[in-house]
């Protein structure tokens, strides 16, 4: 495969799972705990309402969990891709 | 044998100054590479603990469990806030950004649009958004030492402005992040200790993070937001676990703060450090798992202390009030004003009837009194606020000096100054930042706290959507992202001018744009230097070759290298 339509290729998978964690982010933060926030309080997590605990603490967790899910893919994509960095440094 | 609050105070935070100032000794700066972005050589874990501590600040530590304490629900905005920003730095920003080399935002904006317009627009914004936050930070500083020392504030602000001086200058950015490693330690502990003894306290529960959602200790059985909703009720407030902020405020707030966090200047600069590319997406990791750990307990804090508050003080006999809100009153944080004359403490969101006022701040300060700790506790906790509050300021002073020294000096009048010069450059360049930050602390401008929105309305309007399109289209040229940065810039600052200064008495919800709060505005202004960016760009000549070149390599990561060797 050429260089330029292995990195094209390299570039939309990257995309692609940018797409998908950033949906995810979206869902989290402002779906969940803004506005959808009224209908997930109706179900109970605890003493928690389900809506406000997304608002207060399930978003920080998902956003941490999401970064260190990007580390892993885009490793794995670099290596796949043969443009990580093993030697550079 | 037992040591009062003051002296226990004066044993924790000078034992942290001389931890900072011996890891500054250690690690001070020989090169403006290493003074800048200390040498790219900063491994992800300590980089992350040092981003945490340099983006947690006086307010992270001391003001917002406070703030969420009598917001309830609407404090999440915050929360969501300054934690999601992180997810937009690692996925959008850092890994380009590292590669991409370098020493400073303006360097990217530069570079990537061939402008010195944009360089120039991008060095006037960072270093208003920076003093706007280390004014902040200094005034912290100050206001721990009057609290805790019961020194004067002028005197607190010139021991902290020496402290950071101190390393700061010498130690650039490589001593910058080992303190802010070891702040970051002092800072977590001071601020989780109180915590987790307040939830066991109150729930049995030693993670505060699970306690806030526990039963109450009490034997009554009853859920403690549940509990703390009822009192909230009956003394006529709205429920804790409900929002008052209308929906697309609310939406528009939280994605400005998030936005505006990962356009912040010195948080994007700390990925520089790092040697590598895929070291600067883990150090994103890391930097938020550390500050989750704060920002997670921070409404566990806040829930504590409110139902802890509304349930002893509201209608209780003045005489028997507990002694930790005799003491805060000394210091005039709690104010209480006995209008109707019956001896009790009248608590209400009527503000004719009301008679308690209490400051945000005291939420974290007055903790260990509240669950009755020990004096040193206290101390930690007076340590742990001042880490927040130098950590912050160092890492924005450094900003300000490199732009300063880098930007202004070398990129745009004197392309051939030495290396000599230009570290000596930046060094006069930090500590004369340091002299008019501790300036503001003292004489702090009475719009400390409206200018916050400002620096994040601007980070949001100009850094954020310039940094991205720069990464993601290879066709935005450089007509097309001044246009756009200016125009968001413009929107925004007008729209904050407007409602903070000219006409305050319509700040509110029936007057605002969609009911668009001034503090939620920069997401418009994202969408604004965004929308005419791309239209300017679509109608003038595409970027040279060149650029299209840089684009293409930025997105891969082989061959990061040291960020000095990396030429446009």
């Amino acid at each position: 495969m050429p260089e330029s339509k292995k990195r094209q290729q390299y570039w939309k998978a990257n995309l692609k799972y940018l797409t998908v964690l950033l949906s995810i982010w979206l869902f989290v933060s402002i779906g969940c705990s803004i506005v959808f926030a009224d209908f997930l309080d109706q179900f109970r997590l605890g003493g928690f309402k389900l809506g406000f605990w997304f608002a207060q603490q399930g978003s920080m967790y998902v956003f941490v969990i999401l970064i260190f899910v990007y580390v892993y893919l885009m490793n794995r994509l670099d290596r796949e891709y043969g443009v990580d960095e093993k030697e550079d440094v | 044998m037992e040591m009062d609050v003051r002296g226990w105070t004066f044993v924790m935070v000078g034992l942290s100054f001389v931890i900072y100032i011996a890891v500054a000794l250690w690690s001070r700066a020989k090169s403006t590479g290493e003074f800048y972005v200390a040498g790219s050589s900063i491994p992800p874990v300590v980089n992350g603990m040092a981003t945490a501590a340099d983006w947690m600040s006086a307010a992270s530590f001391m003001s917002m469990a406070g703030a969420i304490s009598f917001m309830g629900r609407d404090g999440s905005v915050y929360l969501m806030g300054w934690t999601g920003g992180f997810v937009l730095l690692a996925l959008l920003l850092a890994p380009y950004l590292r590669k991409f080399g370098k020493y400073t935002v303006p360097d990217f904006i530069g570079d990537r649009y061939y402008s010195q317009t944009a360089r120039l627009v991008a060095v006037i914004c960072a270093i208003f958004i920076s003093f706007t936050y280390v004014a902040g930070q200094m005034r912290g500083v100050g206001i721990v030492f009057s609290r805790f020392l019961d020194v004067d504030i002028t005197v607190g602000v010139i021991v902290g402005m020496a402290i950071v001086f101190f390393y700061a200058v010498l130690g650039g950015m490589k001593g910058i992040t080992y303190t802010q490693v070891a702040q970051y330690v002092v800072l977590i502990t001071g601020y989780l200790i109180p915590v987790i003894f307040i939830s066991i306290m109150m729930t049995g529960n030693a993670i505060p993070q699970l306690g806030f959602g526990s039963t109450l200790n009490d034997g009554s059985g009853m859920y403690l937001l549940d509990k703390l909703d009822g009192l909230s009720r009956e003394l006529g407030f709205a429920a804790y676990s409900t929002g008052q902020i209308g929906m697309l405020d609310a939406v528009c707030i939280t994605v400005a703060l998030m936005v505006g966090t990962a356009g912040l200047p010195h948080v994007i600069v700390r990925f520089y450090t790092v040697p590598k590319v895929a070291a600067a997406r883990a150090s994103a990791g890391w930097a938020l798992l550390f500050i989750a750990l704060l920002y997670t307990s921070a409404p566990a804090v806040a829930a504590f202390v409110r139902t802890n508050l509304l349930s002893t003080i509201p209608n209780t006999q003045y005489q028997s009030a507990p002694a930790w809100f005799k003491n805060w009153e000394k210091t005039g944080l709690i104010k209480f004003e006995d209008k109707n004359g019956d001896g009790r403490i009248g608590y209400s969101p009527d503000k004719a009837t009301n008679e308690l006022t209490i400051d945000r701040d005291i939420m974290v300060l007055a903790n260990p009194e509240i669950a009755r700790l020990p004096n040193w506790v206290t101390g930690l906790v007076a340590a742990g606020a001042l880490a927040a509050a130098l950590s912050t300021a160092a890492g924005l002073l450094l900003v300000i000096s490199s732009t300063v020294a880098h930007d202004l000096l070398k990129m745009r009048f004197r392309p051939n100054i030495s290396e000599r010069s230009e570290l000596l450059v930046a060094r006069i360049a930090a500590g004369a930042a340091v002299c008019v930050a501790g300036y503001f602390g003292v004489h702090p401008p009475g719009f400390v706290a409206q200018v916050v929105a400002f620096a994040f309305g601007l980070a949001a309007s100009s850094f954020f959507p310039a940094i991205i399109m720069g990464i993601f289209s290879k066709r935005m040229n450089k007509y097309g992202a001044v246009s756009g940065m200016i125009a968001g810039i413009v929107f925004t600052i007008s729209y904050i001018v407007y409602f903070k200064f000219v006409h305050p008495e319509l700040n509110d919800q029936s007057h605002w744009l969609w009911g668009i709060s001034p503090e939620g505005i920069g997401a418009v202004g994202m969408l604004i230097n965004v929308a005419v960016a791309n239209i300017v760009s679509s109608l003038t000549p595409p970027p040279p070759e060149r650029i299209v070149h840089l684009v293409e390599r930025i997105r891969i990561p082989r061959h990061a290298g040291e960020a000095h060797e990396i030429s446009a």
